[in-house]
């Protein structure tokens, strides 16, 4: 059964003191060439019939992320994607 | 006749019963308020007290907005009903959108918790109106999200409306923008503040007992306020 992923991250202009910790800490692994980190969440819901992405919008917008520091993005992802996301 | 402020109590609130009792020692009889019971027990005021309700799961106070008792709250808060959110409790009104802005992760990452000097600057509100205009105040500070956030034109519409409640002062525990520690909302009943006044009223176990006057300002206003 497909999911929506709703990815929230926060609005760019919003300091992100998380993502600048784990910038600061890339040195230390002898990585140089990374200009900044941004941490974010990755929310995957399950619909029981068919997903449906204007209701993901919906909860998104109401609980998932608050739009005054976040924005958010929804897509549709088969569940096989879910467990390989990275690649 | 002696006026009733609510308390609520949360899953995971912490200062609920501090609170009570500083509604106590200011001179008014406490109601305790449960998060799943809609009802406001003809409480003339409410207080959304500190803690980590829900367990602070995806962002402080975004999911205490949606407690029954919030639903109930929002709409009185609406209506002029006094709400005072202390720490969490901002986290809730500004979740509940009864207060603009955002309460984020302290800038330096580390929980602050120490006694705090804050200058009142906005006394017409439901909870400062027993402070002079300027007055510095020492009350307990402890957060780990209390980084207020706005857009610059929020910022500046609190800033000209004279709704920023109350300042850090002697450094910023948190990297709050303008060192904002409290606002009010337009009609000046809703208040929200990161430090805790309900742990500055007792010689006891307080640094002072400034934090008193807010609990003292909301039955100056009820007394005032017409019925």
């Amino acid at each position: 059964m497909p999911r929506v992923v709703v990815d929230v991250m926060l609005k760019p202009e919003i300091l992100d003191p998380q993502g600048q910790a784990v910038a600061n800490a890339l040195p230390r692994l002898g990585v140089s060439d990374v200009a900044s980190v941004r941490i974010g969440r990755r929310i995957e819901i399950e619909f029981t019939g068919e997903p449906d992405l204007d209701r993901a919008r919906e909860i998104a917008d109401k609980l998932l992320a608050n739009p005054v520091i976040e924005d958010f993005t929804v897509r549709l992802v088969e569940t096989d994607e879910t467990a390989d996301a990275h690649s | 006749m002696t006026a009733r402020v609510g308390v609520v109590t949360f899953p995971g609130s912490l200062d609920d019963a501090d609170a009570a009792r500083a509604v106590r020692i200011a001179g008014a009889e406490p109601v305790r308020l449960w998060h799943g019971d809609p009802g406001l027990h003809g409480v003339d005021a409410v207080v959304l007290p500190g803690g980590f309700s829900y367990g602070d799961y995806l962002r402080c106070g975004a999911i205490a907005r949606f407690a029954p008792v919030m639903e109930t709250i929002v709409d009185a808060a609406r209506g002029g009903l006094p709400v005072l959110g202390i720490c969490n409790g901002f986290q809730i009104l500004c979740e509940a959108h009864l207060l603009p802005g955002a309460l984020t992760r302290n800038q330096h990452l580390h929980f602050r918790n120490r006694d705090q000097i804050l200058r009142i600057e906005a006394v017409g509100t439901a909870w400062t109106n027993a402070f002079q205009p300027g007055q510095e105040v020492l009350v307990p500070v402890k957060n780990g999200e209390g980084c207020y956030v706005a857009d610059p034109a929020t910022l500046d519409r609190l800033e000209a409306e004279g709704r920023v409640v109350a300042r850090y002062l002697g450094g910023n525990p948190n990297g709050s923008q303008r060192d904002i520690a409290a606002i009010t909302n337009e009609a000046g009943n809703v208040v929200g503040i990161m430090p805790h006044p309900e742990h500055a009223v007792e010689a006891l176990t307080g640094p002072s007992l400034d934090g008193l006057g807010f609990f003292t300002s909301v039955l100056k206003h009820l007394v005032g306020a017409p019925a």
